[in-house]
């Protein structure tokens, strides 16, 4: 059995930190951070996001892939060749660990798309690589881009999340925003793209909850030339950020207002001005509110969103100590790394809590 | 008269132990089944006058009536069944048409009896419906495909027509003369209530009920009666009758007799004469002439109202509903076999037409391959409404 080829549910753990100036740190807190909420877990599924840390290539989009074997590979490098540029590839650098095991080959490319193709496809350039990341995950057996955007990098696995911190050696990136993921899913996936974070471009999303409105959400989605190809609730989530944000231009304050949209009797007792945007978003993008359990952090260039959905079925709290801010599934995950925070709070529902470089708090 | 094979379909079973000859049957009775024998002091009953109603079954004060189904039998196989020899006699008697109302009452699957609904427990924690609010509000229309925004970067909230519904239940059309003025305003009324809408059918409306406009769709079909400015900008949205789902290409007829008084006005045809529905509208021979009616209608009313289309469910209405959402057209409904009528020929009610789950699963595939999604409307069916935001229309509850 393979991710994909069923509904999987779970419960999770999540943490994400973000310095407010764009000021670089270590990986190692973020694993501390996660691994406090070991139990949340149950080592089906760990990852992270990490934004900032390929400096020197920020040009480039990186592609983290997992081959199964070495002709997918191949395969995959040949599709690459024709519609890149590779400025660089290796192997990502892994630590050989005995809690994880039964890895596939896991390479690292920094890309821009050929010029000449990508003038013929008259597609802009985030487009194009979109679609070559869907073509190559949906048609190159044995071959999965897991992250895909510039200078960020999405690191997952079957595991404990920070033995898969430890295997990826993620202390050693610095980077001006982490967020994490322990998973605890209802059935076995074992398959590494099935992990979270799951990502697009720079859009990466960490997720604890289960999604009742997963299928409509999906249906929805598709039809904008999205392939939901693992069945799981943060992917949905991914492609709905990515086209609210990319491709209807929304700001990540509109976006919570659509997918964790005000219930009709609040949107009513608003402000005329403000009701009536609530009530344009609503019913413009009703396929796209989600609906169920749902605390995520989603990291994006240069900022941090984290949101619950909108009766808070999942807890989520936020802490700030100077430039940093904080998010974890529990306080605990956040004390151990500050333990002196200048405020801490629990956001209510549906209640996005937006932090970008430039602005501070939104 | 000529010997007729028709037995009644009921009977009525008098126990004249409890009977006390109060006559209250034969005075409620509106049929004159009833009748009292005065020669042998005791009621009887014609069978033949009988339509089941039940009237003087509960008003008879000490329950001496029942009303039974006939057991009166046909030799009946496989093949002939009582009711095929049954209609085949009545038809043969007058050499007309046999007519029905209803939707087809013949025992085809109802594909939405059989959903079930899922349960939340612990992956994803029930909700407590007293505490925790439970939305059924719907907007049906079409969905700028890119939002605008003006010079100070807000959004611009102008929604193109559309409707707003409170539940996700609206009433089917059913025209003022099938029935009658206050069957009508018993329906705007409750609508009003309930905040969502009825249709008026192809009969036009009266006008002491333009004020229920906001709760209101008015119906353009082809006979086109009562049909004027005024009627078009009168309610919430204007529906294109192209099909009937319980009678796909069958016009309508509604008797002379029946065009009265104000029927006869608001369908702006002389008394006595018959509303006469063609199969199909006489300026549409294909998709490209709806287009032009559709863009008639959104210029009578300005572009202010949402254009609905209703087509039945045939074996090719994904192809048809893909051409009308290219159309112009906001929303497009879906009538099934099992949608009501006033009138059809029975053979055409029992036999013609598909389930409305088929059409609408094939229509619903169609356009998101296309990415035309529009909001459906599959008629006559109620389900629960949680289980879909898709609205369903129904006539045939709400006159049970």
């Amino acid at each position: 059995m393979r991710e994909g080829m069923f509904r999987n549910l779970s419960g999770c753990a999540i943490s994400g930190m973000f310095s407010k100036s764009g000021k670089r740190f270590s990986g190692k807190y973020i694993i501390e951070s996660i691994s406090v909420m070991h139990e949340r877990s149950n080592g089906l599924g760990g990852g992270f996001a990490a934004y900032g840390i390929y400096p020197e290539y920020k040009e480039y989009y990186a592609f983290h892939i997992f081959y199964d074997n070495k002709f997918a590979k191949e395969d995959c490098e040949n599709f690459l060749e024709e519609h890149f540029d590779i400025i660089n590839l290796s192997k990502i650098p892994t630590r050989k660990i005995p809690e994880i095991t039964d890895e596939p080959l896991i390479w690292r490319y920094f890309v821009t798309p050929l010029p000449t193709k990508l003038a013929d496809s008259q597609l802009d350039e985030r487009e194009y690589v979109v679609k070559c990341v869907f073509r190559i995950n949906t048609s190159v057996k044995d071959a999965y881009i897991f992250s895909s955007g510039k200078n960020m990098g999405i690191f997952k696995a079957v595991g404990f999340p920070e033995d898969v911190g430890r295997f990826y050696c993620l202390e050693e990136y610095e980077g001006y925003c982490f967020t994490a993921h322990g998973r605890y899913p209802t059935n076995t996936p074992g398959w590494w793209g099935g992990a979270h974070p799951f990502g697009l471009l720079d859009y990466s999303v960490v997720h604890n909850g289960e999604i009742s409105s997963y299928d409509a959400n999906r249906r929805a989605i598709e039809m904008y030339g999205y392939k939901c190809t693992l069945k799981t609730d943060t992917e949905v989530i991914a492609y709905i950020i990515d086209y609210l944000h990319r491709k209807q231009g929304l700001t990540f304050k509109e976006i919570c207002s659509v997918i964790a949209s005000p219930f009709w009797s609040t949107i009513e007792s608003r402000p005329r001005e403000e009701r009536e945007e609530l009530e344009y978003l609503r019913s413009i993008f009703d396929s796209q509110l989600i609906n169920g359990p749902f605390s995520i952090i989603v990291g994006f260039e240069g900022g941090i969103l984290a949101l619950n959905d909108r009766l808070k079925f999942r807890s989520m709290v936020v802490g700030e100590k100077d430039d940093m801010v904080f998010v974890a599934s529990e306080e605990a995950a956040i004390r151990l790394i500050q333990n002196d925070l200048d405020r801490v709070w629990a956001p209510k529902g549906g209640e996005g809590v937006i932090f970008t470089i430039e602005k501070g708090i939104m | 008269m000529a010997v007729n094979y028709i037995y009644p379909d009921y009977e009525i079973v008098r126990n004249y132990e409890r009977c006390i000859n109060c006559r209250v049957c034969e005075r409620q009775c509106a049929n004159e089944a009833h009748l009292y024998l005065s020669e042998s002091n005791k009621m009887t009953a014609d069978d033949t006058r009988c339509v089941n109603c039940h009237r003087c079954v509960s008003l008879c004060p000490v329950r001496a009536l029942k009303i039974v189904k006939t057991d009166h039998t046909f030799k009946e196989n496989a093949n002939w069944s009582g009711k095929s020899i049954n209609e085949i006699y009545k038809q043969a008697e007058s050499g007309g048409v046999l007519l029905s109302s209803m939707g087809n009452p013949e025992n085809y699957p109802v594909y939405f009896d059989k959903i079930l609904l899922n349960a939340s427990q612990v992956t994803n924690p029930s909700i407590d419906p007293l505490r925790e609010p439970m939305e059924t509000r719907v907007y049906l229309g079409p969905k700028p495909k890119k939002i605008e925004r003006d010079d100070k970067g807000r959004i611009k909230t102008d929604l193109p027509p559309h409707l707003m519904l409170s539940l996700p239940v609206m009433l089917s059309a059913m025209s003022y003369g099938s029935i009658s003025y206050n069957a009508h305003e018993s329906l705007a009324r409750a609508v009003a209530e309930a905040g969502t809408l009825y249709n008026t059918g192809e009969g036009g409306l009266h006008e002491d009920l333009y004020k229920y406009g906001k709760n209101t769709i008015v119906q353009v079909a082809s006979g086109r009666f009562g049909v004027h400015k005024k009627y078009l900008s009168s309610g919430a949205a204007i529906e294109i009758k192209m099909g009937q789902g319980v009678k796909p290409g069958i016009g309508g007829h509604l008797p002379g007799a029946k065009i009265v008084g104000d029927i006869s006005k608001t369908r702006m045809i002389p008394e006595g004469s018959d509303a006469i529905s063609p199969a199909l509208h006489h300026d549409i021979y294909s998709i490209e002439d709806l287009r032009q009616l559709v863009y008639s209608l959104k210029e009578a009313t300005g572009y202010t109202k949402p254009i609905i289309v209703k087509i039945a469910a045939v074996h090719n209405v994904a192809a048809i509903a893909s051409g009308i959402a290219r159309s112009g057209a906001d929303i497009i409904a879906i009538d099934g076999f099992r949608g009501g009528t006033g009138a059809a020929p029975t053979r055409i009610r029992d036999h013609v037409g598909i389930p409305v789950e088929l059409a609408l699963a094939s229509v619903d595939k169609r356009l998101r391959d296309e990415g035309i999604m529009y909001l459906l409307l599959p008629e006559e069916a109620f389900v629960p409404v949680l289980m879909s935001l898709k609205p369903l229309l129904l006539a045939r509850i709400v006159f049970i």
